[in-house]
């Protein structure tokens, strides 16, 4: 098949944890927030590992014109 | 629970952008579907990763994350059984030994596999049963995940239409469908495929700070087995029975699953688990997908790597959850449900109770993934099956492919349509899970038996595998007929035959040895009808079909690593090491 399933994998959780992550930031003195969590910032947390994730996938995928 | 979970703007949003790739993934492969290969076999071209992935993940349904992680509750460790010794040993032999002869017959589905190597009428039967327990299947995904949505999501609508009263279930159940619809219709397997990889890292990911965040706050492992001992002195067993795959499996009545060693053994190591994992299309059509023998092969290995260490996503959160009710101390405490738990309730309890705004809206999108993954896997696999082995087969022979493509796309349509209707049965009925349990032991474990003989022994007659998989069938249901769980009295149960023969101590137990008993009937009336009758097939036909006939495939890598039975010692080996651990 002509799409790389990387590069759809790759923009979804780059997209999703720059989302999180800068979330995460704005809400950092937020401790009434974080209470559920016991006091982590998770949102942070998973957001820059999702944020890895997706530059990793886009990184290994091959940009490439789709097959005629 | 009953209010629903106050989500924040970005928990939609996070949403919104799952199903926009989902969406897109769909729209964007919808081009490359110009024939019906393409459509129902993502045009066997996928690399062994992509499929390895989606062999799991296209399990990971609502089946397995909400009733894995509800048994990890009920019994503990005992659990993973359903993984180390109920899993990995069927995938290694599905990859090694079953998918030269799926993959280099050239069959396109289990069924035709069967009309290759046995008859017509032994195809027929296995794609019949198949094209209704999949639906059943596929409903059941869909009513799941309605049902989670109508108990999670703060909205409370109704709507009269024509008379009749949509409530919050009917809306998600639509929407949920349409969505899956939407993506197979346009990308056929190869996007039910891609999306099944998608979700498999969202679920990863989603659930994985779940795990964590728990861990912590029961005080880590130490702390989880400290009070995980308490649960098991308070239901009356050894302090270690939550805490042990196989030191309390030596007498039935020590361990909270009621099973002994030879029953999960031989039951789900055996007969269930190769039965489901290797006759299942389900999941074999993801390997069949792949672009090469080697990468078909290296389908379950590579699907068994995240496979083997899955227990710690969705059984702990169970473990832990029943760990934290225990304790008066920690603040969370699972629902009440008569004299018991709603364990159902596990995973989207948990989910409330530890995930602020931001990451909750991920960790629903990870739930919700893995529903519509589950659906759309059957949905697929209903739609090959129907317009090769039913239609093509019975309806409408020598058509034009364009014509098979389109029947293929209808089928789709209406596979969705229907299983819309099963989740409405699902709905009426409270018992339908374990109806469709039942028949998955009715119908798979008798299959296993009958690709065992097909495969490694020539003399295997196509009258043989016809009537012995129907004495397996019936095997079943007398049996399941004549015993009764200890404790049960609905029929769905067992004992409808009227006279009860034996008590099991638990509905797992009966269902391991309904299995056993299944497989060998259809084993011995197989062995003893194919030495009466005559084999029609000759030697010539049945080449690639039966291991003695078929030349050993040379294996062409490069490297010892990267070779197929390398890749099964390697997963072997890690499966043998982490049962030890947990012994």
């Amino acid at each position: 098949m002509g799409l790389d399933i990387k590069i759809p994998i790759g923009l979804m959780f780059t997209i999703l944890g720059l989302l999180l992550t800068i979330y995460g930031l704005a809400t950092i003195s937020d401790a009434d927030l974080y209470q559920k969590s016991l006091g982590i910032n998770v949102n942070i947390w998973v957001g820059l590992l999702m944020l890895v994730f997706g530059i990793f996938m886009l990184a290994i995928s091959k940009f490439k014109k789709p097959e005629k | 629970m009953e209010t629903g979970f106050s989500l924040g703007w970005i928990d939609w949003t996070t949403m919104l952008i799952y199903f926009v790739f989902v969406l897109g993934i769909g729209w964007a492969l919808k081009r490359y579907m110009k024939s019906s290969k393409a459509f129902l076999e993502a045009g066997r071209s996928l690399p062994a990763w992509v499929t390895g992935l989606a062999f799991i993940s296209a399990n990971l349904g609502a089946l397995e994350v909400i009733g894995m992680a509800a048994s990890g509750a009920k019994y503990g460790m005992a659990t993973v059984h359903f993984y180390w010794i109920g899993a990995i040993p069927a995938m290694i032999f599905l990859a090694i030994f079953m998918m030269p002869f799926y993959y280099g017959s050239k069959a396109r589905s289990v069924p035709e596999y069967l009309k290759l190597r046995f008859d017509e009428k032994t195809r027929g039967f296995n794609a019949f049963a198949f094209a209704i327990m999949t639906i059943f299947a596929s409903g059941i995904s869909m009513y799941a995940l309605a049902l989670l949505a109508e108990t999670i999501l703060p909205f409370h609508f109704t709507a009269n239409i024509l008379g009749y009263e949509f409530g919050p279930f009917d809306i998600y159940l639509l929407i949920g469908a349409l969505i899956v619809l939407i993506y197979t219709y346009l990308g056929g397997l190869t996007s039910a495929i891609y999306n099944e990889v998608l979700q498999f890292f969202l679920i990863f990911i989603g659930f994985l700070p779940l795990v964590i965040i728990g861990l912590i706050n029961i005080g880590g492992w130490e702390g989880l087995k400290e009070n995980l001992e308490v649960v098991s002195v308070n239901n009356g067993y050894e302090p270690g029975a939550w805490l042990h795959t196989w030191k309390f499996a030596g007498d039935a009545s020590s361990n909270p699953m009621g099973v002994g060693w030879f029953g999960i053994l031989m039951g789900l190591g055996f007969v269930l688990s190769f039965g489901y994992w290797g006759t299942n299309f389900l999941v074999v059509q993801r390997a069949m997908a792949a672009g090469s023998m080697k990468a078909a092969q290296k389908t379950p290995l590579i699907g068994a790597i995240p496979k083997m260490f899955l227990p710690f996503l969705v059984i702990l959160p169970g473990m832990i959850a029943i760990a934290l009710t225990s304790n008066p101390d920690s603040g969370f405490a699972l629902a009440p449900k008569g004299n018991s738990y709603d364990y159902d309730k596990v995973i989207p309890m948990l989910l409330g109770h530890y995930y602020p705004i931001g990451i909750l809206g991920l960790g629903l999108t990870a739930l919700i993934a893995s529903f519509m993954s589950g659906m759309a896997g059957n949905v697929t696999a209903f739609n090959t099956v129907w317009t090769y082995d039913i239609y093509q087969s019975y309806l409408r022979p020598n058509q034009s492919d364009k014509h098979y493509l389109k029947v293929g796309q209808m089928a789709t349509i209406f596979g969705v349509l229907v299983s819309i209707l099963t989740a409405y049965v699902a709905q009426m009925f409270n018992n339908v899970m374990d109806f469709l349990q039942l028949i998955f032991a009715f119908i798979n474990a008798p299959l296993f038996a009958t690709f065992l003989l097909g495969m490694f022994w020539k003399r295997a007659t196509g009258h043989a595998a016809f009537f012995g998989l129907l004495s397996g069938t019936f095997a079943a249901a007398i049996h399941h007929g004549l015993t009764q769980p200890f404790g049960e009295t609905m029929l769905v149960k067992g004992g409808w035959l009227g006279t009860i023969a034996h008590t099991y101590p638990s509905v797992m137990a009966q269902n391991f040895w309904t299995a056993i008993y299944a497989f060998t009937a259809t084993l011995i009336i197989t062995i003893v009808l194919s030495l009466a009758t005559k084999q029609k097939k000759s030697n010539e036909e049945l080449k690639g079909l039966v291991y003695s006939l078929t030349p050993r495939i040379k294996d062409e890598s490069k490297s010892w690593y990267d070779s197929p039975i390398s890749l099964a010692i390697i997963v072997g080996v890690i499966a043998i090491v982490l049962s030890l651990l947990f012994w």
